[in-house]
């Protein structure tokens, strides 16, 4: 065994199932351990960003383009100037003035923070007014008179590459159209090859339309700019607050030092709240202007119609294979809609994400994708929602290929998966496009789902009512997950490396004080990141302070995100606590006076091996190392210490999903019956947490593939841009969810962990709609694009589904 | 978070009180009553009335009670109410179905029957309700009361007969013994707005229909009935064919747009099925079968 | 306009603008940030507060509109300190992540208490079936209501390896298996 295998190993045993508890009777290391944020949540007492209030803060409101593609003539803003209560009206000159009129994205593309050609999308930032109270600053709004010249609008992304298509990035010299990138991975040839020598190919079209996470807070900054002291405090709904300091340091010129960003309580983030808005570089600049404290808040309409969409990928997915059930390759091409800008949240040499693990959970000999990104008139982003940077699109083609595959075969598609699911044998396992998983035991998981299903029996009721006329469906959905970006070496974020630093204080008495630089936003990280290092320390959790969210106060680090918080910095964290634990065996040896190596490690105490009578605890080697105890070399006195984790590859979760959904034939609605998740993320820190994860994910899979989804009319005009129109799953469409899981730890993550925060959205959409798909074979469907509403189920049954992206009614 | 222009509130503390107020402020005056379509539409500046009366004090509109040969209800009677209501549940079940796939919980806490009907959305379930049953709508002003069918109540989307100056006060809708009713919904989502629904209600001499109402909603049907396709069940069996026949000519009457909850010909459709499904089970419960 | 109203008990009086939504009186005038507002348009429930018993969505009723009437926010819920049942409930069942949609659901479950005792997990999915919950997917939420229900005098009668070991009781909500690599 290599040596993090010997760690992983260690680590399981001595804080698995059997982890010693603690006086309050939580677990000293993992287990299940109710939340220590629950008690502020509960009582009303979380501290979100609309509730912070400063002394003289003003508020300040966004004026919107009510178009998807116009010139600006002209923008009078006097009226709202002379608004009795309007401090501030800031237009795109204003900002261009500053040179602030263009903020770098994260995909080093450049978003305009105010218009000032031209208007790029439906919702585009035209103008900021700042005002005593948010009634009057919305007010305001309604008193600047924009002239606007309505230009012909880019809005089928299939078409954005017409030679005729309008130019929509004119402010980039020499732009002639509206090409973004081409992005290839595999080996075509070979694909070629594979293909011509295949006995079946079966091609399909689909799209994953646009979505939104539509987290329930939306996003929001409180920004401050001391004239005094210079120094910019800005609270804000971010998921990555050192990222958003430098950010803004490279941004505005401020001297990084003097930023100090605070994400407070987040509402939900799911991706939404990564990237950097027009609104939290606003407040800044309204701070700026105004010498106050401004705050800004967007209203739903806008979280919707301008920030961060997810997915909107048009696919064409070719799938080769032996008569008798081998798959052979796998072969994408894509269309991927970036909106006005390319605003994607992605590792940098990825501008499609981690797409190309299109190969899924499959043995392939050949795989072969390429992606061309788009430029259209709608809001910038791409990579939100719990997408893995877009694994959640290529499980959804891949499974959606293999069940293709299966109709066209007459296979039982639980048999052909199972037929082609990667062996554990074969791990480390290396993808055709580059991937190396690094541990699995897919058949197991699969096994384990079919059995808690109930497949045959299901298969067998689906044919009785099937007999009778209903309409019964049988979904499966296999997904390899690829999370904990990442490898600095080849992840970075403009070019800040995608690592973690942790940083861990041991008090006196023992209690402990761990910094983190990623962020929760529901994920439980002040209990989670208490179990890791009670792990490793035996100190218990309720005596270890989480602190996170605070750039003054946390190590620097890339943020939560990519399910990354416990691959990367959980990872961090266990570290940091090893350091602590090494160090606390010299100065238990200078303790006892004998040589660290006779020193053995038992749960929260060195002692001396052979007689355990002799240690000390955790708690009274943390008080020697600050006595006067005379130090041994190698510790200048306390505990402390601190790590950056820049892990050596991705963490590969997988699972197997079984939906089953009844379709009532005379009105196409769909009910999911039951939804059977078999999870593998290595072993559980905080199962509780772990299952409640996997819970919101199956949610999102069923409000995905049943009604979620942001389509625009002929003019661009978003048809999402209210929870009337863009519809979240309520309690009434989600099944109680059956859950399972196997254990497969990382072999080279310190505690073997693996990360769960996305699976269950990665893997659940393609479950439902296979399981659609399968209740209307009698119909002899094949496909049909999600949403799967109603009207689209009926539809389909019509033999001609609708393009679920564009207003086609 | 996106807040309403200014305005000026009043409240009423009576029906007198609201028309002396209606009068006085003019047609740039809205009642309040739920205010759950209404504040939306301020929210997003679609509506801006200059001047909101508010009738949340007219107790005396709340009112669930059985009136000679009507069940009477006041305008004030929020959808929580008529949903509980043992008294509607007895008479006409399709109250009670209609209202359970009402907006939601919370909101049926507000929401009333006489704000959803003055609202007049095109996709309102209770306008298809009060519709089918022929109930008749009392419409007061300064100078007395009017009773208008519920037929002839809405004159277009969003438009009603009632005046600037009046208030919609009760619903009266017939008691009809023996009756069976039921209500059929299709939505995109719990809570969502209908992509088209239907409610019936028949009554049966032997097996011979004697008497049925169809309300439909959200598919563009004419005041949110369908008189020809009861014309052609009315008098006859209560058949399976005849039901289907029914079905098929009230869907024939709608004229239902496309949009995000689906294209016409699918809510054409669903009209028709609707129809059918709540046919059969009107059908059921007049025959006193337990569906 | 001056408005009126009892909040939690006391009353209360402040100036304000007739068009001043409830939501933001409690929150921006009386400093009760436990209500939370997440949409525009009465559809997410992280609004919902009771008004004169009831619970109601906040965003979608003036403060003038509730003047003389009584409010009741999730600051009212625990009691000399006391968690309401409810409120364990959520604990226990891990019912909340982000804690957004919690005042709101903690709301709407007291009140389906108070009226039925014991509620079907049925019952209680439609209760809240108006308000939206990014996080939990709702099991955990329907889990915790359910423990409330069967709690309803709180953790005093829980056996403690129970509260911390045990998974929700949540009987035919969901079931887990698993499988551990040896």
């Amino acid at each position: 065994m290599t040596t993090a295998e010997t760690d992983a190993a260690r680590a399981d045993a001595e804080a698995g199932a059997t982890a010693p508890r603690s006086a309050a009777g939580n677990p000293i290391g993992f287990g299940r351990m109710l939340r220590k944020e629950d008690a502020r949540f509960l009582r009303g007492r979380g501290r979100y960003l609309d509730d912070i209030q400063l002394p003289g803060m003003l508020h300040g409101a966004i004026l919107r383009s009510p178009f998807a593609h116009a010139r600006i003539a002209a923008i009078d803003t006097s009226a709202a100037e002379a608004h009795p209560k309007v401090t501030a009206v800031i237009t795109g000159a204003t900002l261009e003035s500053l040179g602030l009129a263009w903020m770098p994205t994260l995909s080093d593309d450049v978003q305009a923070v105010l218009a000032t050609d031209k208007v790029r999308f439906q919702g585009q930032e035209v103008a900021f007014v700042v005002a005593e109270d948010r009634y009057a600053a919305r007010d305001a709004l309604e008193l600047i008179e924009v002239d606007y010249e309505p230009l012909e609008p880019v809005v089928d992304a299939r078409r954005a590459l017409d030679p005729d298509a309008p130019v929509i990035r004119s402010d980039v010299e020499g732009k002639a159209d509206n090409h973004v990138f081409d992005w290839e991975s595999g080996d075509p040839a070979r694909c070629d090859e594979v293909f011509a020598a295949a006995d079946v190919v079966v091609r399909q079209d689909m799209t994953y339309p646009r979505s939104h996470p539509a987290p329930l807070e939306t996003c929001g900054s409180v920004a401050h700019m001391d004239p005094v002291t210079g120094k910019l405090t800005a609270w804000i709904t971010s998921q990555a607050p050192h990222a958003h300091r430098t950010v803004y340091a490279l941004v505005a010129g401020l001297p990084e030092h003097k930023i100090q960003v605070i994400s407070p309580d987040i509402g939900g983030g799911f991706g939404n709240k990564v990237p950097i808005y027009p609104g939290y570089v606003l407040a800044v600049v309204g701070s700026i202007v105004t010498g106050a404290p401004v705050k800004w808040v967007e209203d739903r309409s806008e979280n919707l119609m301008s920030t961060g969409f997810a997915r909107d990928y048009h696919m064409r997915g070719e799938i080769a294979a032996t008569r008798d059930g081998r798959i052979l390759g796998l072969r994408v091409d894509v269309v991927a809609d970036h909106g006005a800008f390319n605003a994607s949240a992605n590792p940098s040499k990825y501008p499609a994400g981690f797409f190309n693990i299109f190969t899924g959970s499959y043995d392939l000999q050949a795989a072969h994708c390429k992606v061309t990104g788009v430029y259209t008139n709608k809001a910038p982003g791409g990579v939100a929602y719990a997408c893995s940077f877009r694994i959640t699109e290529a499980v959804y083609l891949v499974e959606r290929m293999v069940d293709l595959l299966a109709d066209e075969l007459g296979t039982d598609p639980a048999e052909l998966r199972m037929r082609n699911l990667l062996r554990p044998e074969q791990f480390p396992y290396r993808t055709q496009t580059g991937w190396e998983y690094d541990s699995g035991d897919y058949p197991r998981a699969l096994r384990l789902a079919l059995d808690m299903a109930g497949y045959d029996e299901l298969r067998a009721e689906q044919a009785e009512r099937r007999a009778r006329g209903e309409l019964m469906g049988i979904g499966l959905s296999f997904f390899t997950e690829g999370v904990g970006a990442g490898p600095r070496k080849h992840m970075d974020i403009l070019g800040l490396g995608m690592a973690d630093g942790c940083e861990l204080r041991v008090h006196p008495t023992g209690k402990a004080v761990v910094r983190l630089s990623v962020q929760t936003q529901g994920q439980g990280h002040e209990t989670t990141f208490a179990q890791i290092v009670a792990s490793q320390l035996g100190i218990p959790p309720e005596d270890i302070e989480v602190v996170h969210g605070d750039t003054d106060q946390t190590p620097f680090g890339l943020g939560t995100y990519g399910s990354r918080s416990t691959p990367v910095s959980g990872a961090a964290a266990a570290v940091v606590a090893r350091r602590v634990r090494d160090k606390a065996r010299l100065v238990a040896a200078a303790a006892l006076e004998c040589s660290p190596d006779d020193l053995e490690w038992e749960h929260g105490r060195w002692h001396v091996r052979g007689d355990p009578s002799q240690g000390r605890t955790i708690q009274e080697i943390a008080l020697l190392a600050h006595s006067s105890l005379e130090l041994p070399e190698g510790v200048e006195g306390h505990l402390d210490a601190s790590a950056v984790y820049n892990p050596p590859n991705l963490t590969y979760p997988f699972g197997a999903y079984v939906c089953v959904v009844d379709v009532d034939p005379g009105t196409g609605r769909v009910a999911v019956r039951r939804f059977v998740a078999v999870d593998d993320c290595g072993p559980r820190i905080n199962p509780m947490i772990v299952e409640g994860q996997i819970h919101g994910g199956l949610a999102d899979g069923v409000g995905m593939a049943l009604m979620q989804a942001i389509a625009f009319d002929e003019d661009g005009n978003c048809l999402g841009g209210s929870f009337m129109d863009y519809l979240l799953p309520t309690a009434m469409e989600c099944p109680p969810w059956e859950l399972g899981e196997t254990v497969t730890p990382s072999p080279h993550h310190p505690i073997g962990a693996k990360g769960i925060g996305e699976s269950a959205t990665v893997g659940s959409p393609a479950a439902v709609v296979n399981a659609v798909i399968d209740a209307l074979e009698p119909f002899g469907v094949r496909h049909a694009d999600m949403p799967l509403t109603p009207a689209q189920v009926w539809l389909a049954m019509q033999g001609r589904p609708a393009r679920t992206d564009i207003a086609v009614w | 978070m996106q807040t309403p222009a200014p305005f000026e509130y009043e409240r009423a503390g009576s029906v007198d009180d609201a028309l002396a107020l209606l009068e006085r402020h003019g047609p740039e005056a809205r009642l309040i009553a739920g205010g759950h379509s209404l504040l939306p539409m301020m929210k997003l500046r679609l509506a801006r009335p200059e001047v909101l009366i508010d009738i949340n004090d007219l107790d005396d509109l709340a009112y669930i009670r059985l009136d000679g040969d009507a069940i009477a209800i006041g305008a004030m009677t929020r959808h929580a109410e008529l949903l509980d209501s043992p008294l509607l549940a007895e008479h006409h079940l399709v109250f009670r179905e209609a209202e359970r796939v009402i907006a939601d919980p919370v909101v049926r806490n507000r929401g009333t029957i006489g704000g959803s009907l003055c609202q007049a959305d095109p996709s309102e379930d209770l306008s298809a309700v009060v519709a089918a049953l022929g109930a008749e709508l009392v419409v007061r002003s300064r100078t007395g009361a009017r009773t208008v069918p519920a037929r002839a109540f809405h004159t277009g989307p969003y438009e009603t007969v009632v005046g600037d100056a009046e208030i919609l006060t009760e619903v009266r809708v017939p008691v009809r013994p023996g009756a069976g009713s039921a209500y059929e919904k299709v939505e995109r989502r719990a809570g969502d707005w209908a992509i088209a629904a239907a409610g019936t209600f028949v009554t049966l001499d032997g097996d011979t229909v004697a008497d049925v109402g169809i309300g439909l909603t959200a598919v563009g049907a004419p005041h949110f009935c369908a008189p020809e396709a009861e014309d052609a069940l009315r008098g006859g069996p209560a058949t399976e064919d005849r039901l289907a026949e029914a079905a098929r000519i009230a869907a024939e009457h709608t004229d239902p747009s496309g949009d995000q909850r689906g294209p016409a010909e699918y809510k054409r459709h669903l009209a028709r099925e609707l129809t059918l499904r709540a046919l059969r089970r009107s059908v059921a419960r007049a025959r006193g079968e337990g569906v | 306009m001056q408005v009126t109203m009892t909040v939690n008990g006391a009353e209360v009086t402040r100036d304000v603008e007739p068009r001043l939504l409830l939501v933001h009186f409690v929150r921006d005038h009386l400093g009760l940030t436990g209500t939370h507002w997440g949409c525009d348009t009465s559809n997410c429930g992280a609004c919902v507060l009771w008004m004169d018993g009831e619970p109601v969505k906040s965003c979608t009723v003036l403060a003038a509109m509730a003047a003389g009437r009584s409010v009741r926010t999730v600051e009212d819920l625990a009691r000399d300190g006391e968690l309401d049942p409810v409120q364990q409930g959520f604990m226990q069942c891990h019912g909340l992540q982000c804690g957004f949609c919690t005042p709101g659901m903690l709301m709407t479950a007291r009140h389906l208490l108070d009226r039925d005792p014991d509620p079907s997990e049925a019952t209680i999915r439609e209760a809240i079936s108006g308000q939206l919950c990014r996080c939990t997917g709702y099991q955990n939420i329907v889990a915790a209501v359910r423990w409330a229900a069967e709690h309803p005098h709180g953790a005093a009668e829980v056996d403690d390896e129970a509260v911390t070991q045990s998974a929700p009781a949540a009987p035919g909500e969901g079931r887990s298996e698993t499988e551990v690599s040896a």
